[in-house]
């Protein structure tokens, strides 16, 4: 079957299209400030749009021989005898497919939120802000200049921020939309100084260009080296990685679906999607990749650690996406770009929907404490039925989406890292338990709360329905080596042997037996009660206070480098230097000229004669001169 | 010994060094106003001997001695009204007391 291939003008409306909705809607919020049902029909229509278009794009990038499209777009900055910075568009599978997951994750979002934000008063700025969310998202995606990829990945940034302080009347959604805006700032500093060093070694910001300089070695290793730790420290403040991960658990305080969106596919997939896109830049760097591995595979257990104690369900999803992003990591850095994006693409539709879910659960209950749900299988059944896949697909069961991405990773690693691999083979585990303490705690047992829950709206329910369906299936897109053909241009792997064939490797059976652990001990804690929760809490008490207190990294950060640091060290000295140095010459230099205007203004005695003899006096001395001179 | 250009300079720089003299150290305030005068026709002086001696065919500076001689009158007569203004405001014209102008 062969497709026409997409007009190049349509692509340009694959982004433009979600900036059109802010920019139609944000004029309205002062008028029309609460509900205003049309409102999320023009971001849902845009969003919908650049969804077909996106996957008219897909398509047509399928089918192309190069898989490649290059919009050359317009000089943006043309600095007359100097660079001139093309504002283009790359199109070629890894940019196609992310726009297809960030379109449809954020529609099924868009069309949630309908429902979920129903009463509330920022109805307007709510669409305008995940309008511009999602045309950040695809900027980004999209663009073919290292520096318009910044300028979206600060937009990111700044729409993130708006989303997270959604409700900025409540102090703790203001102070979490702060730090993550602050956190994330740290990242993009090594971001912007990777661009200036490559600029400055490259000569050009163009993606294309600086990997094929890279690959050809036009750029010595060690430049390579330090612009690719300064890329990764800025997906490492998007993507919430060890030690700059702080920020993600506390944008829990925005509204549940903007959790959903930034946790699937926008904000932390920038990260990530950074890495894959400048990957033959970390591939010719020296140890940048293992760098990369080694972070991520930490922070995945790390991340973990904390998700196995925690009472809030979206503190546990939180946590569990910073693991993920770890694996993720570990993936791209061990397996290349196809690994890494096979599992970004399956996790933004299971984490979507695990979020979704939550808000439906916190929509029954009114809370988001494990402590006070239990036994909502039968009230909420549509919701439970969701979860449930979404949580056994992170889970990692076969023959649902995760399984495939995490052999993916779990294999790659294996033959890269072992050691990390042991790592990876620890998160699985937690993750399952985790998973499966939250599945238990909300839906098995009795009721523990008081409300009454009831199951959600259909306009809540049927995009989680529809999110179910690629949760669930996602992973198949590479059952016959499909994804990672058209990322990697070969099918190498030799271990993708079909959904059913997968099972003739050991290690599937590996990953298998160690969820199946993990959910069984869950299933032991939370089910049966065979071990108690609480005994294993007091049993190992000094794990669980470091895991409940965040590894006191909040506290560091806070009371160490903000407070002592910051406040009490650089920012006194600071302080002492502008008080005594600054202030001090600045007032010694009024000191002096105001005596010495003292001492001089007695000459003016208001006597004009006096006056008159030294004028008198003054023109003899120039006659004297002007005699001895001649 | 016939006189020349220097006797009426000399006489001039004489005229003005007394009027100078009598304009900075007097402290009576029409004396003062009568040196300036002095001073002033010191210059009226070597404006006519100038141009008696040096352009005896042009009359240039014997006109600008007259200018300078009906300037001279007005600002005499609008300097007497001023120490007029100063003896009703003060009862005295000693110009150390004027130092208002000072810091």
């Amino acid at each position: 079957m062969h497709i026409t291939s997409i007009p190049s003008e349509l692509i340009w409306a694959v982004w433009l299209l979600p900036l059109a909705a802010f920019a139609i809607i944000s004029p309205l919020i002062r008028p029309f400030p609460g509900k205003a049902e049309p409102a999320s029909y023009i971001s849902i229509a845009a969003v919908s749009l650049s969804l077909g278009l996106s996957l008219w794009l897909l398509a047509s990038v399928w089918q192309m021989p190069d898989h490649q499209l290059l919009l050359s777009g317009f000089n943006w900055l043309n600095i007359s005898g100097g660079p001139v910075f093309n504002f283009g568009l790359l199109i070629d599978p890894l940019s196609a497919i992310m726009l297809v997951v960030v379109n449809s994750v954020s529609l099924m979002v868009q069309i949630y939120s309908r429902a979920y934000m129903r009463s509330d008063p920022g109805y307007l700025r709510y669409f305008a802000f995940i309008s511009l969310f999602t045309a950040s998202m695809l900027g980004l995606i999209t663009a073919s200049n290292l520096l318009s990829t910044f300028v979206f990945w600060e937009l990111v940034g700044l729409s993130s921020y708006l989303l997270i302080g959604f409700w900025f009347h409540r102090p703790a959604a203001a102070a979490a939309a702060k730090k993550a805006f602050l956190v994330t700032r740290i990242g993009d500093v090594g971001f912007l100084a990777a661009i200036l060093l490559l600029y400055s070694h490259a000569g050009t910001l163009d993606i294309t260009t600086l990997h094929s300089l890279a690959v050809t070695g036009a750029i010595s290793a060690s430049v390579l080296l330090w612009a690719t730790l300064g890329l990764f420290l800025g997906a490492m403040g998007k993507s919430g990685q060890f030690p700059l991960h702080i920020w993600l658990p506390d944008a829990m305080e925005g509204p549940t679906p903007v959790s959903a969106l930034i946790h699937a596919a926008t904000m932390v997939a920038a990260g990530v999607f950074l890495v894959a896109r400048m990957y033959p830049l970390f591939e010719a760097a020296p140890h940048a990749l293992t760098i990369v591995a080694a972070i991520g595979a930490f922070t995945a257990v790390f991340a973990a650690t904390m998700g196995l104690v925690m009472n809030d369900i979206k503190r546990v999803l939180a946590y569990s996406t910073i693991s993920q992003l770890g694996l993720m990591m570990l993936g791209l850095a061990t397996g290349g770009v196809w690994v890494g994006i096979f599992y970004l693409v399956n996790h933004a539709f299971f984490k979507a929907l695990l979020f979704l879910g939550a808000g439906s659960v916190n929509h029954a209950t009114g809370t988001f404490d494990l402590r006070e749900m239990g036994g909502l299988r039968i009230k909420i059944p549509w919701t439970f039925a969701c979860f449930i896949l979404a949580a056994v697909s992170l889970a990692g069961i076969w023959p649902l989406a995760g399984f495939f991405s995490k052999e993916g990773v779990l294999s790659s690693a294996i033959d890269k890292q072992p050691v990390l691999f042991g790592l990876a083979i620890i998160t699985t585990f937690m993750t399952a338990f985790y998973m499966f303490r939250v599945v238990f705690l909300v839906f098995g047992g009795q009721y523990r709360g008081s409300h009454g829950p009831h199951e959600s709206s259909k306009t809540m329910l049927i995009p989680m329905v529809l999110l179910a369906i690629p949760a669930v299936a996602s992973g198949w897109l590479n059952a016959n080596g499909g994804f990672e053909r058209l990322l990697n241009g070969a099918a190498t792997h030799g271990f993708w042997l079909g959904v059913v064939g997968v099972l003739t490797h050991p290690m599937a059976w590996i990953s298998l037996l160690v969820v199946g652990s993990g959910i069984f001990m869950a299933y032991a804690m939370y089910i049966r009660v065979w071990i108690s929760p609480n005994r294993v809490k007091w049993i190992f008490r000094s794990l669980y206070a470091i895991f409940t207190r965040k590894y006191w990294m909040d506290d560091f950060y806070e009371k160490l480098i903000v407070g002592n640091l910051l406040y009490h060290g650089l920012f006194q000295a600071f302080q002492w230097l502008d008080k005594v140095v600054i202030d001090g010459a600045a007032n010694s230099v009024a000191f002096v000229t105001t005596g010495a205007s003292r001492m001089a203004r007695r000459i003016q005695t208001g006597q004009f004669q006096l006056y008159g003899i030294v004028a008198v006096l003054g023109i003899v001395l120039i006659a004297l001169i002007a005699l001895v001179r001649g | 010994m016939s006189i020349g250009l220097t006797h009426y300079l000399i006489v001039s720089a004489v005229l003005f060094s007394i009027g100078l003299y009598g304009a900075l150290s007097r402290k009576n305030a029409i004396v003062i106003l009568m040196c300036v005068e002095i001073m002033l026709n010191a210059a009226n002086l070597s404006l006519v001997a100038f141009s008696r001696f040096i352009t005896p065919d042009q009359l240039s500076g014997q006109t600008l001695a007259i200018f300078s001689i009906v300037v001279a009158a007005a600002e005499v007569s609008v300097g007497l009204a001023i120490i007029i203004a100063l003896y009703r405001q003060r009862k005295n014209i000693d110009v150390s007391n004027i130092n208002l102008l000072k810091w």
